[in-house]
């Protein structure tokens, strides 16, 4: 069975993609999943707030209580120097392209502008075979208008374009006024990929401690809805190519994401909760139903049930709303 | 000669350059003012840096300097190059090895930062009392004068003990010349080389002991042949004088500096001469330069070397019009005829004019002096005052100069406006606040100043005796040629005062020249900031027609992202006034320094900077100074009013700066002071302090037992006290049942807070409509100070309650205790300070406290106040210092001595049971003292008897009045932190425990040395990076407590506050209760850690959560009962190591540095863990016998084990 497909100008043997997340950074994990059967890593994102945080934070405990004692004016060892720059991410990015043969696409979260174009370079310099850029942001700002939040995106699109040459993907959140919109945007402004979506972690309550916690919440199957929705209203209408993440967690998710137009689908929770072998079942999975459907190829069903070529389009429209709601009436 | 290449680095870099490229094995310890020496090294080894030959050097820490100097024995006989590094006590301690090392005619060099040996007092600071102490070891003893001589005489001394094979004990006074920085000119690698001889080095290697060529050394004689035996080395001695002045001719041959082993510098036909050797030579040269200038016939012989001692070269140096001489000596020897240096002065020229040597033709007056003590000031006017002396037909001998002695009358007077400084140096000081960042500054200015240009430069830093808010003061003088001013200055072209608070506490101006800048850091406006001054200053500024600037720097660094550093903004306002470089050179040399010195931080850290520098020009105004004074600001007493006589008249003076202008008369002989001192020290440090919500309130009081300060308290009452309550004043019913119907506060005072917050971190009340507030929230502490101030003293009067009703077991209870251990100067949320209050709260009225030298006894000990306080019934801890490696011997002194007095106490009583009454005596001997209830029966019961014993007249009643007090139980308190029970102090602690004697020790772990700055100890846990431990420490922690338990008769708890506080407190109370031996290891966060303090505690949760730190208790009490002693506290481990690892910047620099070694160091941290773990849980279930023995396995605990 040909499951092979194009993304991002790169030939991958399947669309199975472990997307960014913690397993990628371990380089074992990244070999398993090589041995697992995946055909292209995103890493888990260089987070430039992070470093930041971890430079001041450093400056704060190395400077605290510092000359104010006779005795003790300060309380370490004068380090010249440490690794509090993207170093440790670059080594990761060398260190997996040699110690694998699938194509590693690192993931970048900025925060200034100078640091969006100045980690994407270095990324491009480690050897990555393309850049996701994970931009998110969560405008709570009341005076700052929908327009301003989208040109933010695109600026820092078009600034990283403008100084690499690799591949650049661009992962999103659904929040905007009009996804199609947005997309097409980013598209024009020379994404070569769209990630759809971006799945932030929504605060909780902790009712015993009256506190707000932030703890991780992996993906459910029914978190796939939302993102093969767009891919599939957006097939066809963008030249960037289409990628799947959220609630994948089988073969048949797989499938039908790929029907709806993804070039690729990515997966992570079911690898964190089920083991990066997982991804054997799942393309064994991928397989059999499509030599049970007798396809010819992973490509033959790209798209198929997109709105361009499904046989309903405004199925993936308003209306379908008040299908559901009929139907669920009547039963 | 090659290019001259200058550095600007203080006197310890510079000794260590040297060494360290010159030897192969360094054997370090950790002491003040030498640790510096010992962690340059350390880092260059862990950096891969290597010596002239290739190597790098083993850089090894030992458990104390008697360790290092036996391990530099052992290296040196084994024909290493070896060296070490020591000042003070440490000395002390190696000299038993020293005369050994020198008997055996063995090549090394100890480095010394000269410091006072403890007496009636510690003192960190300068003299020459240690090395003085040293001088019958047979090491040649070379002294340098500044930081220059110290990089090029540990060159010298180390190429004169390899030809001598004499050691050599090469000193330089510390802080003064250890921690001046100063521009200098650096020795090459290459110059070493052509000074060292290494042919010197092979034949050291061939008199090595080794199995292919055995000897043996060190035996053992007898008085048929030792006498004989110990004149072989005589010939060396003779010789050494001449080595060395040769190498010193070499080392100007190859550097083209000269130096003589007594060097004469003055008229040639000089009538009166002072003898000097150390950083005083330098002052003198000065005022002799001065006065020569004048046609004074003056003149200066320094002394370079001082053993051994040269009496043909010292008197030849001498010009042949000497005819007076003062010896001046930096120590004392009460009880001699006079100092050693004067009397070798003394007997030198009287050999020498015997011999005929030199050109003196007759013995001139000599007169022998004391200067400089413990780092005291010895500046010109003091020189002059010296030669004045020398002038009058009959000198004053046996002299002290630079202080008021009253009593003895040994001082002579100076004029202290006397100056020499040259009109040509810039001389400016700056007044800092320690967390601000103004030395870190200064010493960047002196770098750019130094290194940038071609004037010389110069920097010494003055730190106040308080770890929390101490004020800084840096002296700064940049000039055309080398600084020979060793003093402070007091004649400032520029003061800068960083912190507007300190303007109301120290009269700054007053060592401004009249013409002079004056930079202030306010929030005020040019408009109003004049009237917003005490009126002293203006004063000041106004009679000085002094030029004002001010900035508020603390707006411009919070708005450049620097927080509260301001460093930065107010150096770029001193080179935008001090003129010394063009402005815009000046601000692109700062900002370069600032590239070079934070560009290992990161790009953020070096933009900030940058913007903080960008921000301060724009931002700073000239103040037009107006012809009267404005408004009525007054300074504020140092101390408050109400303070005992003693406190105002001399503990005030030093807490307001001024006590160099105290007399002998003012203080006690034998270094005795009151307590209960700090409460009338009123230190204003908290920006916000804790407000009480007496209504989300639980009163469960973990505020009050994590509080470091003492400074949040609480008290249970009689509603009948709230009589008279300032309006303000909050109170709430008691919820403890027990305490039903009686009213409770919560109060802060608002002057003794710092305002680490770590109160409020603890609150685990929060407001149910609003659940970011707590039961304590942090609010501005100025609009409320004056309201809490009343509000505090009224808490205060209100009575402690009975301590015989409360439940000591029950945190919510037994905080309500008084501490008598009160706003000490420790650091802001301080990790140690908590137990220490506990202790005091729980027995502090019945204890007697051995405190071993570090942080503990420095923020308990150091003056001018103290923490310790008595109760309303005048009873309080009893504290003392001996030393840092006995304490533990120390405190079992104390408990010898107790036992002794209680035991002839007992005997006397028994003799006396007819007159006192046989019931009265049974009830006192038979008396059960465990409980408070208990313990204070007893002291009623000996209050009757001492009213009995009043009514007798017999010698025996008077001797039992005298005692009586031993029949209640004393407490015996051993404090220290883990450099001493884990290094240092390990062998006596060990004994003491060994002993069964009822001692109490408390180990305040902080896991490295905390007091000298972060040293690695035997408790610093694996992958730490500590300072001997750049690289991260390789090995595990010492499980002392697994030590201790081995003896099976010792209590021994290890506690953890923040994780668990109840199990902290039945520690304590067990420990305290146990008839024998007991020790409680408590985890202490500390700065040390790189942690914020302010919620130091949560580390105590997750080094617990994490199973690096466990929870235990083993008391022996429990065999009797059929128990396993062991009880395990702590759960099973929650969270991995790494989490708490990577929680605080000691373990997380490793990661950033070396992160394959961290790697691997965390995963063994892990295995620790694990290993230690499963260990404590097999032995805490053990079924046990009453004998403490281990059951035959049956089948259930063969389960459970």
């Amino acid at each position: 069975m040909d499951l092979s497909t194009n993304y991002l100008g790169l030939k991958l043997r399947t669309p199975l993609v472990p997307s960014a997340g913690p397993l990628c950074e371990e380089l074992d994990n990244i070999k398993k999943m090589e041995d697992a059967g995946a055909s292209a890593v995103v890493l888990h994102s260089l987070f430039e707030e992070q470093l930041s945080l971890e430079a001041y934070e450093l400056d704060r405990s190395l400077t605290q209580g510092t000359e104010s004692f006779a005795e003790a004016q300060t309380y370490f060892p004068e380090m010249q120097s440490f690794r509090l720059g993207p170093e440790d991410y670059l080594e990761h990015i060398s260190k997996a392209k040699e110690s694998v043969g699938i194509p590693i696409i690192a993931s970048l979260n900025g925060v200034s502008d100078g640091g969006w174009i100045d980690y994407s370079k270095k990324i491009q310099e480690a050897g990555a075979d393309a850049l996701e850029l994970n931009i998110y942001y969560i405008p709570t700002d009341m005076e700052m208008t929908g327009e301003q939040v989208e040109d933010k995106y695109i600026s820092i699109l078009k600034a990283v374009k403008e100084v690499v040459n690799i591949p650049v993907a661009v992962k999103l959140s659904p929040f905007f006024s009009n996804i199609a919109n947005m997309a097409g945007k980013l598209d024009r402004a020379g994404a070569n990929a769209l990630v759809l979506f971006n799945r932030f972690y929504q605060p909780e309550i902790n009712l015993e401690e009256l506190e707000v916690e932030h703890n991780v919440l992996l993906s459910t199957p029914q978190a796939r809805r939302l993102p093969m929705r767009w891919i599939a209203i957006l097939y066809g209408k963008v030249e960037a190519d289409l990628a799947a993440t959220s609630g994948i967690h089988t073969g048949k998710d797989a499938l039908k994401m790929l029907m709806v137009g993804s070039k690729v689908t990515m997966l992570c929770s079911v690898l964190l909760k089920q083991g990066i072998d997982k991804m054997k079942e799942i393309e064994t999975e991928i397989v059999e139903w499509l030599e049970e459907h007798e396809y010819e190829s992973v490509e033959q069903l790209q798209g198929s049930l997109s709105q361009k070529k499904c046989p309903e389009p405004s199925a993936y429209e308003r209306a379908q709303y008040m299908k559901i709601l009929k139907t669920f009436h009547i039963a | 000669m090659g290019t001259k290449t200058f550095t600007t680095i203080d006197g310890n870099e510079a000794v260590a350059y040297t060494a360290y490229r010159l030897n192969e094995v360094i054997a370090i310890y950790p002491i003040t003012p030498s640790s510096n020496m010992g962690e340059w090294c350390d880092q260059w080894t862990s950096e891969g840096k290597r010596n002239i030959w290739g190597t790098i050097p083993s850089v090894t820490e030992m458990q104390s300097e008697g360790g290092a100097a036996g391990a530099v024995h052992g290296s040196v006989q084994a024909g290493a190059l070896t060296n070490t590094f020591t000042a003070s006590q440490g000395l002390l301690l190696k000299i038993p090895n020293m005369f050994k090392i020198a008997g055996e005619l063995t090549p090394t060099v100890f480095h010394i930062s000269a410091r006072t040996i403890a007496t009636h007092a510690l003192s960190i600071f300068g003299d020459h009392s240690d090395v003085m102490a040293a001088r019958s070891t047979g090491f040649a003893m070379l002294s340098s004068g500044s930081v220059q001589e110290a990089m090029d005489f540990a060159l010298i001394a180390q190429a004169s003990t390899l030809k001598s094979r004499v050691p050599f004990l090469h000193f330089f006074e510390g802080f003064r010349i250890s921690h001046e920085v100063s521009k200098i000119e650096l020795i090459s690698e290459d110059q070493m080389r052509e000074v060292i001889d290494d042919r010197l080095v092979e034949e050291h290697r061939l008199r090595a002991m080794t199995p292919d060529r055995p000897v043996l050394r060190g035996s053992s004689q007898n008085p048929d042949v030792f006498f004989q035996a110990r004149e072989t080395v005589n010939k060396h001695y003779q010789e050494c004088p001449d080595i060395t002045q040769r190498v010193m001719d070499r080392f100007a041959e190859v550097t083209g500096r000269s130096y003589k082993l007594f060097e004469y510098e003055g008229a040639p036909d000089a009538e009166r001469v002072l003898v000097i050797m150390g950083s005083g030579g330098e002052t003198a040269l000065e005022t002799v330069d001065f006065l020569t200038n004048q046609g004074e016939k003056v003149g200066v012989l320094k002394v370079r070397l001082y053993r051994p001692f040269d009496i043909k070269r010292f008197i030849e140096a001498l010009p042949a019009t000497t005819k007076s001489i003062a010896v001046l000596d930096r120590t004392k020897e009460p009880g001699a005829g006079g100092e050693p240096l004067y009397l070798d002065c003394v007997s030198a020229l009287n050999e020498g004019l015997e011999n005929g040597w030199g050109a003196l033709k007759s013995m001139p007056k000599i007169v022998g002096g004391r200067y400089g003590l413990s780092s005291k000031e010895f500046t010109p006017a003091m020189v002059k005052a010296v030669f004045d002396n020398l002038a009058a037909d009959k000198p004053k001998n046996h002299f002290t100069i630079g202080i008021e002695d009253d009593v003895t009358q040994t001082s002579l007077e100076y004029d202290p406006e006397f100056s020499t400084e040259g009109e040509d140096v810039i001389r400016a000081m700056f007044y800092g606040l320690g967390a601000d960042g103004t030395v870190g500054a200064n010493k960047n200015s002196i770098k750019i100043i130094g290194e940038g240009t071609d004037n010389y430069a110069q920097g010494y830093f003055v730190y106040d005796s308080k770890k929390s808010g101490s004020m800084t003061v840096s002296h700064l003088r940049f000039g055309p040629r080398p600084i020979r001013s060793i003093y402070l200055v007091s004649k400032a072209n520029f003061v800068a005062c960083h912190q507007p608070v300190f303007l109301e506490r120290f009269d700054m101006i007053k060592n401004l020249v009249p013409g002079g800048t004056f930079l202030l850091n306010t929030p005020f406006g040019p408009d109003e900031v004049f009237a917003k001054l005490p009126r002293k200053t203006q004063e000041a500024l106004i009679k000085k027609k002094a030029k004002f600037y001010i900035i508020d720097a603390t707006k411009v660094a919070r708005e450049s992202g620097m927080g509260g550093r301001i460093n930065t903004t107010m150096q770029a306002c001193f080179f935008a006034l001090a003129g010394i470089l063009p402005k815009d050179k000046a601000i692109d040399a700062i900002k370069d320094s600032i590239r070079k010195t934070y560009g290992g931080k990161g790009e953020e850290i070096v933009n900030k900077n940058i913007t903080a520098v960008d921000n301060a020009l724009t931002n700073m105004f000239e103040v037009k100074v107006p012809d009267e004074p404005i408004g009525d600001v007054e300074m504020l007493p140092p101390v408050l009013p109400e303070a005992p006589e003693f406190v105002r008249n001399v503990l005030g003076k030093i807490v307001g700066a001024e006590g160099d202008s105290l007399p002998v008369s003012a203080f006690p002989n034998d270094g005795t002071f009151p307590i209960g001192t700090t409460q009338y020290e009123k230190r204003n440090l908290a920006l916000e302090i804790p407000v009480w919500d007496e209504n989300t309130c639980i009163q469960c009081l973990k505020c009050v037992v994590v509080c470091p300060h003492a400074s949040i308290r609480a008290k249970v009452y009689d509603p009948k006290h709230l009589e008279g309550a300032p309006e303000t004043f909050k109170s709430k019913d008691s919820r403890v049942p027990s305490f039903k119907g009686m009213k409770f506060t919560l109060q802060v005072a608002p002057e003794d807070c710092t305002g680490c917050y770590m109160c409020v971190d603890a609150c685990p009340a929060k407001n149910k409509s609003e659940p970011k507030l707590r039961a304590i929230n942090m609010e501005p502490q100025p609009p409320l100070r004056a309201q809490e101030r009343e509000n505090w003293k009224f808490f205060l009067s209100i009575p402690e309650m009975d301590r015989t009703k409360v439940n000591a077991t029950r945190i919510r209870e037994q905080q309500i205790m008084q501490p008598l251990f009160e706003f000490s100067g420790a650091c802001p949320g301080c990790g140690e300070t908590p137990y220490v209050k506990l202790m005091s709260q729980l027995f502090g009225d019945r204890a007697i406290i051995a405190n071993a030298t570090g942080c503990s006894s420095i923020y308990g000990g150091n003056l001018p106040t103290t923490p310790w306080a008595p109760n309303k019934d005048g009873r309080g801890p009893t504290w003392s210092n001996s030393l840092f490696e006995d304490n533990a011997e120390f405190g079992f002194g104390f408990r010898l001595a107790i036992d002794k007095q209680k035991e002839i106490a007992e005997s006397l009583l028994e003799k006396l049971a007819p007159q006192v009454g046989d019931e009265l005596v049974k009830s006192i001997l038979e008396a059960r003292q465990v409980t408070e209830e208990e313990i204070n029966g007893q002291r009623e019961r000996v209050a009757a008897l001492k009213d009995k014993l009043k009514q007798l007249d017999s010698p025996e009643a008077k001797r039992l009045t005298g005692i009586a007090d031993y029949l209640v139980k004393k407490s015996v308190w051993i404090l220290g932190g883990d450099g001493w029970a884990y290094d240092i102090g390990y062998g006596g602690l060990d004994h003491v425990l060994a002993s069964g004697k009822d001692v109490n020790v408390l180990v305040l772990d902080t896991e490295v040395y905390s007091n000298t700055g972060g040293q690695m100890s035997k408790a610093t846990p694996r992958s730490a990076i500590a300072k001997f431990a750049a690289g991260g420490k390789p090995l595990s922690k010492k499980d002392l407590g697994m030590m201790a338990m081995t003896y099976s008769n010792v209590y021994v708890a290890s506690v953890a506050m923040g994780a668990k506080d109840e199990q902290t407190l039945k520690a304590f109370v067990e420990a305290e209760a146990y008839p024998g031996p007991s020790i409680i290891i408590a985890y202490s966060h500390c700065i040390a850690h790189g942690i914020n303090m302010s919620v130091g505690m949560r580390q105590h949760k997750i080094a617990v959560d994490s199973g690096q730190w466990l929870l235990y208790r083993f008391n022996p009490e429990l065999v009797a009962q059929g128990k396993n002693p062991l009880q395990l506290d702590s759960p099973a481990p929650k969270i991995p190591v790494k989490e708490y690892l990577q929680s605080e910047n000691r373990f997380r620099m490793l990661l950033k540095s070396k992160p394959e070694d961290a790697k691997k160091l965390f995963e063994s941290a892990q295995e620790d863990v694990e290993e230690r773990y499963k260990l404590y849980t097999y032995l805490a279930a053990r079924a046990m016998n009453g004998e403490g023995k281990e059951q035959e396995k049956t089948e259930s605990t063969a389960k459970t084990g």
